[in-house]
């Protein structure tokens, strides 16, 4: 697929899959969708591993749009595209917005066939500067 | 350092963390989300199970894989930024490291800490313990001198008020704890400079 892929990184399982079952239905299937949530040992967290397989799950040539909650979310986002290294790393952005709303404005635009930054820059529009 | 036993120090490491869960849990507890001893513990765990592995590499890959498997197994944001650590310590030291030569590879390190968790001193984290004892280590400390320097930094954070990480939502109410990753690394300073003794 040629759109934009997004990827949900939530402490919460239920509200990683949540906000992708929202995407989902507001936007359907045109757009590569990844969620991971949880900390891989049952409790609430987010995991390396689980994200770099997410941005894998949800690959797209035109880049991949990673939406996160949390200050450690965000982190370890950011080290698993490190971890992934270039030259993919360089087509990934954690997105600063919020989760809920960045991911179905981000894949709104992504499902149009906009490019990544495009789509980074509608989730960013929902954070105040 | 020549006769660095990477195996007894990673051994060393894992018995001070697991020693001191408990009491890095309750730190969390009070201005974090409580699962700091638990991560620690697993992640270090995780690296004494495959010591003799690591110990067979040359130092660089050696900590360059054991910061690989903290990030993948200590999880929260304590695993990237002790990952980073230990990773970027491997990418930076020689193989048989003198002072001078450690000394500037922990420096680069705490760099890259610092760029992980977009931080930097004063904000009540695990970079008010490395900044000090990367100065002692500058400044020609025994090993012994480093460890209490690594403790007493670690109880300055006291005072601060957190302005990274989750405590930082609390604001004002952060003031009076210990951070908790500033206690975890001033542990491990210790057991670093209590393992291996001084450093040439």
């Amino acid at each position: 697929m040629s759109n934009v892929g997004i990827v949900i990184v939530s402490h919460s399982p239920l509200v990683a899959e949540g906000t992708a079952d929202m995407v989902r239905q507001m936007v359907g299937d045109e757009v590569p969708l990844a969620w991971c949530g949880g900390n891989g040992h049952g409790g609430l967290g987010t995991n390396v591993e689980a994200i770099m397989g997410a941005i894998d799950q949800a690959w797209s040539e035109a880049g991949v749009a990673i939406l996160v909650d949390l200050g450690g979310a965000e982190t370890n986002s950011e080290m698993a595209v490190e971890m992934i290294g270039e030259p993919r790393a360089h087509k990934i952005v954690v997105c600063n917005a919020p989760i809920v709303e960045g991911a179905v404005m981000a894949a709104t635009e992504a499902s149009g066939g906009a490019s990544l930054k495009e789509v980074v820059a509608t989730a960013h529009e929902l954070s105040p500067s | 350092m020549t006769a660095l036993n990477l195996a007894r120090l990673v051994a060393a490491a894992a018995d001070a963390i697991a020693a001191h869960a408990d009491e890095l849990t309750a730190l969390d507890q009070a201005i974090g989300d409580g699962d700091h001893g638990l991560n620690m513990k697993r992640g270090f765990e995780a690296v004494r199970a495959e010591a003799d592995l690591f110990a067979a590499k040359p130092l660089p890959e050696a900590l360059k894989a054991i910061g690989t498997k903290l990030v993948m197994t200590v999880g929260g944001a304590s695993g990237p930024l002790f990952g980073t650590l230990f990773m970027a310590l491997g990418k930076e030291i020689s193989a048989d490291p003198d002072r001078a030569g450690l000394t500037a590879a922990f420096g680069k390190a705490i760099g890259a800490v610092a760029a992980r968790g977009k931080s930097q001193v004063g904000q009540k984290t695990m970079l008010d313990v490395l900044q000090p004892v990367h100065r002692a280590l500058a400044e020609g400390k025994t090993a012994a001198e480093i460890a209490d320097i690594a403790d007493i930094a670690a109880k300055a954070t006291v005072p601060m008020k957190a302005l990274r990480g989750r405590a930082s939502f609390l604001g004002d109410r952060s003031i009076g704890h210990m951070d908790a990753g500033a206690r975890s690394t001033a542990l491990l300073v210790r057991t670093v400079a209590e393992t291996i003794g001084e450093v040439a």
